[in-house]
């Protein structure tokens, strides 16, 4: 059967409720936000029209500098620590049985749709002095006594990469699944041990894969909200944080929205650079 | 050597991965009131907690009911859009499929604060429906994905016996493409149910104020400290999404879904 172009108006019908949908309820609320960005914020009410740059303006601030520095920081060592993990774990999770695959996938699938809420819940009670971790610790006999580890920046970093992991596994897996083995086993009749044929044919194999993976990663981990909240302290904010922070507790939309615009910004400027990632990986 | 270095690197990533739910599962069992691990005691009373409670039995039973109401709306705007893509040729409606990956791919305190203004700018704020919408959009990705993914794995030429035996477009989507899809259609769902069940942000910023789901009420109540009934819901939802999970993977093909190529070992 080949695909035909759409003749009658009735071939278009399939589109109509989806193309709908997301135009009303995805297109149409951004263009909301980007309009509200440029809005004066009204203190009795929301927000009245208008088309000011003070909500940018405000944004370029030192404070609101340093949470962007900060945030970007937290995203890029979150990445590096879930790539570095991840890579050998994936290439030799792709390379076991497959009902060895199978359980994991299903394991880190489970992980991965987890609330952060319950991702903060589950280490702030692991970090904390009256559960956590130092108690099994003081039972080995290798601490005296129990320690609170939380809030820090330690909690913080830990809980991300624990949130992110699975979807560097899961980004990672398409690739190292589709790997050719018969590189790595030239490699290996060829003498090398299995370490150094990872690291000399594997990695550089997939030097395009990893960097396009670092970035989703960081995009992912940029998205994270309520852990640097949960055990983090308030320097341990990052943007998204502060965009819930003004939209719902000071009610300051405009700025709020303005936030909300830049990370699109940040982001979008992202994706252009995995894709162009992804475009020289082809073209290798 | 490499099976020993394997399993050690597995067992690490297992311990990592296990060891908060590990924890919270001992916690869960606490007999006492309090927060303690190793726990004191055995008692299950925490799960029955869940449903004996009226504000837990409430927000488990929104969540529940968001997650599959919102799961069947992003069916309804997948499943169609990728049937026409599939099937027609028409390279600018790929730009549908863009706009359905969009609010996965962004960082979800975005879509969240589109949807909020959006919906307190038409006035319809706070209502229960806007969540489902707001999550049928959020998560609209996973079934497009699942279903891109069965219609391509569909033999053509299947389609092409059909009509010539005189079948039009409704038939054969009946008889032939829908079952041959229904596998990547029920765990385009289920991707979508489970996700939805533990989304946080997109329900509190179009409902929180006005409905608890679980993960709202979870991070409420940590502000007034922690009791055992959070480590039982948090057990509960781990256990519920590694059985959804599970039952893709024993009844469809996970590794394929999840992008390795041949269904073969």
């Amino acid at each position: 059967m080949r695909r035909e172009a759409p003749q009658k108006l009735t071939d278009y019908g399939p589109l109509f409720f989806p193309a709908g949908m997301l135009i009303v309820f995805f297109v149409v609320p951004f263009a909301t936000m980007i309009a509200v960005s440029f809005f004066r914020r009204d203190p009795s009410g929301f927000y009245t029209p208008d088309f000011v740059f003070d909500n940018y303006a405000r944004f370029l601030s030192l404070f609101f500098g340093k949470v962007l520095g900060f945030s970007l920081f937290l995203a890029v060592t979150v990445a590096i620590c879930c790539v570095v993990l991840a890579v050998p774990f994936t290439y030799l999770l792709s390379r076991a049985k497959r009902r060895t695959q199978v359980l994991w996938l299903v394991a880190l699938l489970s992980i991965l749709s987890l609330s952060e809420v319950i991702i903060g819940f589950a280490w702030s009670t692991l970090f904390s002095r009256t559960a956590g971790i130092t108690n099994l610790l003081v039972m080995l006999g290798v601490m005296d006594q129990p320690v609170a580890l939380n809030p820090s920046f330690g909690a913080v970093l830990t809980a991300m990469t624990y949130q992110a992991l699975p979807y560097t596994v899961l980004v990672l897996y398409p690739a190292l699944v589709r790997l050719d083995p018969t590189l790595t086993e030239a490699a290996r009749t060829l003498g090398a041990s299995p370490i150094k044929s990872f690291f000399t044919v594997v990695v550089p194999a997939l030097r395009n894969t990893i960097v396009a993976t670092l970035i989703m990663v960081f995009i992912f981990a940029l998205g994270s909200y309520l852990l640097p909240q949960i055990l983090g302290r308030p320097q341990h904010w990052t943007l998204s944080v502060l965009i819930t922070d003004q939209a719902i507790y000071q009610s300051n939309m405009p700025f709020a929205a303005a936030m909300a615009v830049f990370l699109v910004l940040v982001t979008l400027g992202l994706v252009a650079l995995t894709v162009i990632a992804g475009r020289k990986g082809e073209a290798a | 050597m490499t099976g020993f270095l394997q399993k050690a690197y597995f067992s690490l990533i297992g311990l990592f991965l296990s060891l908060p739910i590990i924890v919270v599962a001992g916690v869960s069992v606490n007999e006492k009131q309090d927060l303690a691990f190793p726990p004191k005691g055995f008692s299950l009373g925490w799960y029955g907690e869940i449903f004996a409670n009226v504000e837990w039995r409430n927000a488990l039973f929104a969540s529940i009911t968001l997650a599959a109401l919102s799961a069947a709306v992003a069916l309804l705007i997948a499943l169609p859009l990728a049937w026409f893509l599939w099937r027609r040729h028409a390279p600018w409606a790929n730009i549908f499929q863009l706009l359905g990956v969009a609010p996965f791919t962004l960082p979800p305190v975005i879509t969240a604060l589109g949807l909020l203004t959006f919906w307190a700018t038409t006035g319809f704020y706070g209502q229960p429906a806007t969540a489902v919408i707001s999550h049928a959009i959020f998560f609209v990705t996973l079934p497009l994905v699942t279903l891109s993914l069965g219609f391509s794995s569909i033999d053509r030429s299947l389609v092409e016996a059909a009509a010539t035996m005189g079948a039009d477009d409704r038939t054969i989507f009946r008889t032939v493409v829908l079952p041959l899809i229904l596998p990547y259609l029920v765990s385009g769902y289920a991707f979508a149910f489970v996700l939805s069940l533990n989304e946080y942000i997109v329900a509190y910023m179009t409902i929180g104020f006005t409905m608890e789901t679980l993960p709202i009420k979870i991070f409420n109540a940590l502000r007034y400290g922690y009791t055992p009934t959070m480590a039982s819901v948090t057990v509960l939802f781990v256990a519920i999404a590694a059985t959804i999970f599970g039952l893709v993977a024993r009844f469809g093909d996970l590794p394929k879904l999840l992008g390795a190529m041949s269904s073969k070992d």
